[in-house]
């Protein structure tokens, strides 16, 4: 959802009214310097990472090829190859699909997960609120990157395991974020008069709440997804996340301690993959946040 | 009077969180692996001798139900028994309590040099909006925070080994104490590299926070009552500034105690994060758990100080 091509912009305003809605949220995000750049990032990352995860790059990024190991960027191997002769380009476009894969399955978890029990929690009140208040307390009172490390501990390693990792992480910062706004809402006329009206509970969250408590939800998804690829790819490091021969941007760096000296290329590209998703994420959520923010809306 | 029963209320506040992370500690770690003892041992039975086969059998009480093991758990932790680890059969209480001063060292250093930076370059990019050093500050900023940390420390090190032929010191954590050299030799390169996202971190915040309290009205009748700017910047703009500051490095700072993991592997020193990460992969699930639930503990006492600390520095969250 973060790859909001360019063109879709320009569609005309005499689409439907829900995406005329979103139509102007994309115009909004797309005026803003941050979020163009942010969306421009991302879409590249995103046709890069299907053109990995589809291998038609035109070297295979798992096969081994010791007569060209440790070679420098050039025609035939555009970013290099590493100390067994495979293609870094490959690699990185193969790393950069698995690391955008854990991040979009874990916050989509948590995203969903969170949302739902923030908006319940904050709508209905009473003990709910109570137990799920103090779950996301307790939950909070680990530093992210142990709690996504305790749950990788106990559950082994492999890519689905750091997604599950992430999501336990993100699932209380998502109930948070949506618990707050729905508090206020929960007490509006407009929600009294809905459910005076005898509109179904479910229809009035889904209807009333929802859209007016999803702005922060919203921004909040593309801080979650930069965390998330940075800790899919710190886990990778440690060797506890995505396992070889399986090419992970973390992993990646790791094998590239020992030789970056002699060969620059096999730390510099997967590391800048990773500082480009992050930088695209975090100037996407700019956009989105100046977009959905109501203060600067221009008169 | 009020507030003493705001303080009361936080600590008890405080003491239930810790009885659930406690709680969510024993059900990831305890409930999910299954029978952490007889698989650790499957493996390593011939290190251990029966009087400690028997030891740990007693301390986890495998035979009883979960709840049963949850409460003695609970018990033997009130009273200072961390357990033993599976590997080298010494008690976890002893290898935190090595740990522990590496790692809050470590994050001390970092936050210090974090937050130093932090401030300074805020209120330097905050300044003059718009300005060209706001954008290269706040450009720089996003580069801080996007870098991560083991990229930065691999090429820290590959940097440091090229240019000074300076090695990551494999040997023994020296404290401050015995040595000032000695220890700012093993530590202040690795607290440089945590600092930089720290650093960016407190950047962008004050720089925002700095920006929306210049905009407010007790700013403009400061300067029309004549007021020096660097009194305005001081007394003014940066207290105003600084309850978000504040709750940022106290969170910021939680947060390096949890990930010091990384740097503590790359640098190679013997702290919290290096413990948590040799005993993952060794599956000694006292140790896990010992350090997850101290270092989770830190956190919640951090906390706990930051909300009493803005309160003293904002009057306003008092009355509340």
């Amino acid at each position: 959802m973060t790859a909001l091509p360019p063109q879709a912009v320009d569609a005309g305003p005499a689409a439907a009214p829900a995406t005329a809605r979103r139509d102007r949220l994309l115009t909004r995000v797309w005026r803003d310097p941050n979020g163009r750049i942010g969306v421009v990032v991302m879409t590249v990352m995103i046709v890069v990472g299907v053109l990995g995860a589809a291998q038609v790059l035109g070297h295979d990024p798992i096969d081994q090829h010791p007569e060209v190991r440790l070679r420098g960027p050039s025609g035939a191997n555009w970013f290099g190859t590493d100390q067994f002769g495979r293609d870094i380009l490959a690699r990185t476009a193969e790393g950069i699909a698995t690391s955008l894969r854990v991040a979009a399955v874990s916050v989509a978890i948590a995203c969903v997960i969170g949302s739902v029990l923030g908006i319940t929690a904050g709508f209905f009140g009473g003990w709910l609120d109570q137990v799920v208040g103090r779950l996301i307390d307790i939950l909070f009172a680990f530093p992210a990157i142990l709690l996504a490390l305790a749950v990788v501990s106990a559950l082994g390693s492999g890519w689905q395991n750091t997604a599950i990792a992430i999501a336990v992480v993100y699932t209380p910062i998502f109930a948070r974020v949506a618990r707050g706004p729905t508090l206020s809402v929960a007490t509006a006329e407009y929600i009294k008069a809905s459910r005076v009206l005898g509109i179904p509970i479910r229809r009035v969250l889904w209807r009333h709440v929802l859209p007016n408590v999803s702005p922060p939800i919203v921004v909040q998804t593309t801080l979650a997804l930069s965390w998330a690829i940075l800790t899919e790819s710190a886990l990778s490091f440690l060797g506890l996340g995505t396992q070889p021969p399986q090419p992970s941007l973390g992993l990646m760096v790791s094998d590239a301690r020992d030789i970056v000296s002699i060969a620059w290329w096999t730390l510099a590209f997967p590391a800048a993959a990773i500082v480009l998703a992050v930088i695209g994420l975090n100037l996407l959520g700019d956009g989105l946040r100046s977009a959905l923010d109501p203060r600067r809306e221009s008169p | 009077m009020a507030s003493w029963r705001w303080f009361a209320a936080r600590i008890a506040g405080a003491v239930l969180t810790l009885l659930g992370v406690t709680i969510v500690v024993f059900v990831v770690l305890r409930t999910i692996p299954g029978d952490a003892i007889s698989a650790a041992l499957g493996i390593e039975s011939g290190t251990l001798t029966p009087a400690q086969h028997a030891a740990l059998e007693h301390y986890y009480g495998v035979d009883k139900p979960w709840i049963a093991q949850l409460v003695s758990w609970i018990g033997q932790l009130l009273q200072g028994n961390l357990g033993v680890s599976l590997t080298s059969g010494k008690p976890v209480a002893g290898l935190i309590g090595k740990a522990l001063p590496v790692t809050v060292e470590l994050a001390v250093l970092a936050a210090a040099i974090g937050t130093a930076a932090g401030v300074l370059l805020g209120m330097f990019a905050g300044s003059r909006p718009g300005h060209v050093r706001d954008s290269v500050t706040q450009g720089a900023g996003l580069l801080g925070l996007a870098i991560p940390e083991f990229v930065l420390g691999t090429v820290t090190v590959t940097l440091l080994a090229e240019a000074f032929a300076y090695f990551p010191d494999t040997g023994e954590y020296v404290p401050l104490t015995e040595s000032v050299s000695g220890n700012l030799s093993q530590m202040l390169y690795p607290a440089l590299v945590l600092s930089v996202g720290f650093a960016a971190n407190v950047m962008r915040t004050t720089r925002s926070e700095y920006v929306e309290v210049a905009g407010a009205d007790f700013i403009r009748t400061a300067r029309g009552k004549g007021l020096r700017p660097g009194r305005i910047r001081l007394a003014y703009l940066l207290r105003n500034a600084l309850v978000p500051i504040v709750t940022l490095t106290g969170i910021q700072f939680g947060y390096l105690l949890g990930g010091t993991v990384i740097i503590e592997q790359i640098f190679a020193l013997p702290g919290m994060g290096r413990l948590l990460f040799t005993s993952i992969n060794d599956r000694d699930y006292p140790i896990v758990q010992s350090t997850v639930l101290v270092i989770a503990a830190l956190f919640v006492a951090i906390n706990l100080i930051v909300d009493v600390l803005y309160r003293v520095i904002d009057p306003r969250t008092r009355e509340t």
